[in-house]
């Protein structure tokens, strides 16, 4: 309801039920940061986790300020300079957007929908971290993170999630060619795998890499790390249907389903080439299948969804071997889970998109080669633009101000080097510690 | 006088301790240790990715005693942590020249 208070810009007739479901998404989007923190941060030695956590919570923070400031206008603006992105300049600082307006998308406040949009900017840069673990500065970090949300996700948020309306133009893919992504397959997934391989060339492997062992350091954190995104993943999929109805409960449990196969699916792999069924596997596996079913969770059925899941969870978990076999470090596996985990997401679209839940048959329903086709596009010009911008803006940051930290910090630790902490005190009787509280032997720096 | 040390399995390590409290053994100094032996260490997998950790966890237990309970107490250890199978451990015995009670000053025998 329009409150009489506020000058309407719209008719302002808001949809109280879906708009209570958006901001609750938006919540749950936003956990997923701090529950991917915990999830790379399990992953890293000990010596690191620390950096690894502020780097998913620095992206948090920064992409949050830099989408409210320009972000969101860049992605949901009229098209400027050939459909590249949207007028950067038209909600501004949110400008125009806080009276009570009603978003394109029907029923809901504009500013629910661009907030909960922004939240995906953040999940997808703190993504790109798990490519460069162990060995980033972190003011470059926090700089690359700004930039990049300006130059590589608000363009390709507005190519894919920005649709026409009325006197709106959208993006090129979503309206002109006619691709599908319901959650961000492409903007999300690809984008962030794309941009991790690109950094991860720039920055170079860590010292060791492939020679000595970098196991992961806590995997009950890993195991939190995935339920905790999983569960926001509901919200990241089914609020992404912008309305509590019908879709959002399909793509619900589309999004349970396909984490559960994809789980399954990469512990089968593990048991036949490795001997063993791990709990790091079954992590894993879990977020293939998420990633895989992002895209897709709006036009397939259930059974679709338990397809794409297990599909995602056999070829990502041969694909994360490819990093020793071409000698990249992609320390985490953004390459092998969410590049190649989006990949076969937002293709599998091509073959298992129904009508019956969404608006279009794929091949396998008799739709032809058509949306495979345009899936393919869609995906290949993502990957492209997201390489090559962030490869360029992080080969740009190293020469200027420096993106990876000396030698001899990389081996003495990132955590206790940049941030003055160490993230376990095991041996507190021994540890060595010897108070100057606050600074100069005061206690919280007062003199 | 004696120092023992014995380098164990980590499961054992609760046998030998109550077999040597049984024979008279007043304390002991046990801390977690890792090496190896001729059994190499192990293998681990993590995502796909195996790894060769050299370094086996070890419990070593240190004891001071009399000469004349040396080869009792070499034995009791021996029997307790055996299983028949690689990695069971070493037991060592080295001679000390004094020992002293930190609480009493006491010196050698009287301190052990």
């Amino acid at each position: 309801m329009s409150s009489p208070l506020l000058t309407t810009l719209a008719v302002a007739e808001h949809n109280t039920g879906d708009t209570a479901w958006l901001l609750a998404s938006a919540a749950l989007v936003m956990l997923m940061a701090p529950g991917l923190a915990l999830f790379y941060g399990g992953m890293v030695r000990s010596k690191s986790v620390l950096n690894m956590i502020m780097m998913v919570f620095g992206a948090l923070a920064v992409v949050s300020i830099v989408w409210v400031l320009v972000g969101y206008s860049i992605a949901f603006g009229d098209d400027v300079v050939g459909g590249l992105f949207g007028d950067p300049f038209q909600y501004l600082g949110f400008k125009g957007m806080l009276e009570d307006v009603v978003s394109s998308e029907g029923g809901l406040p504009v500013t629910a929908f661009a907030i909960f949009q922004g939240l995906f900017a953040v999940i997808t840069c703190g993504l790109v971290a798990g490519a460069i673990a162990d060995r980033t500065r972190f003011g470059t970090w926090l700089v690359f993170a700004a930039i990049w949300t300006i130059l590589v996700y608000a363009p390709i948020a507005h190519w894919i999630f920005d649709f026409s309306a009325g006197e709106h133009v959208g993006g090129w893919m979503a309206n002109k060619l006619g691709a599908l992504d319901f959650a961000g397959g492409t903007a999300v997934e690809i984008t962030s795998g794309a941009s991790g391989l690109a950094v991860a060339l720039v920055l170079g492997t860590r010292i060791g890499f492939g020679r000595e062992p970098m196991k992961p350091h806590n995997l009950t954190l890993v195991m939190l790390g995935a339920g905790l995104l999983w569960f926001g993943w509901f919200g990241f999929n089914a609020g992404s249907a912008l309305s509590a109805g019908n879709t959002a409960a399909i793509v619900f449990v589309n999004t349970l389903m396909a984490g559960c196969t994809g789980c399954l699916a990469w512990l089968l792999v593990e048991r036949i080439r490795d001997g063993h069924a791990t709990s790091f596997g079954a992590a894993s596996g879990v977020v293939a299948g998420l990633v895989a079913i992002t895209p897709a969770c709006g036009f397939v059925t259930p059974l679709g969804a338990m397809v794409v899941g297990a599909a995602a969870g056999l070829v990502c978990a041969v694909a994360i071997g490819w990093k020793y076999k071409f000698g990249y470090d992609d320390s985490l596996d953004v390459v092998g889970v969410h590049l190649v985990g989006g990949l076969v997401g937002t293709l599998l679209i091509g073959l298992l998109a129904t009508a019956k839940v969404g608006s279009v048959d794929g091949l396998l329903y008799g739709g032809g080669l058509d949306q495979l086709g345009k899936q393919l596009v869609a995906c290949l010009a993502t990957f492209a633009y997201a390489f090559v911008v962030s490869g360029l803006l992080a080969l740009a940051l190293d020469r200027t101000i420096g993106f990876r930290v000396d030698e001899e910090h990389e081996l003495s630790g990132v955590d206790l080097v940049i941030h003055a902490e160490t993230a376990y005190d095991l041996h507190a009787a021994t540890g060595g510690a010897r108070p100057h509280l606050g600074g100069g032997g005061h206690l919280g720096g007062s003199s | 006088m004696k120092l023992v040390t014995a380098v164990i399995k980590p499961h054992k390590w609760e046998e030998v301790r109550e077999a040597l409290e049984t024979f008279g053994v007043t304390g002991m100094t046990v801390s977690e240790v890792s090496g190896y032996g001729r059994q190499k260490g192990h293998t681990e997998v993590y995502r796909g990715a195996e790894y060769d950790i050299a370094l086996v966890p070890k419990i070593r237990i240190e004891i001071v005693i009399d000469d004349g309970d040396v080869d009792d107490v070499v034995g009791i250890v021996v029997k307790a942590a055996q299983t028949g199978r690689i990695g069971d451990g070493k037991v060592w015995v080295s001679s000390i020249d004094s020992v002293i009670r930190v609480r009493t000053g006491d010196r050698d025998e009287a301190a052990i």
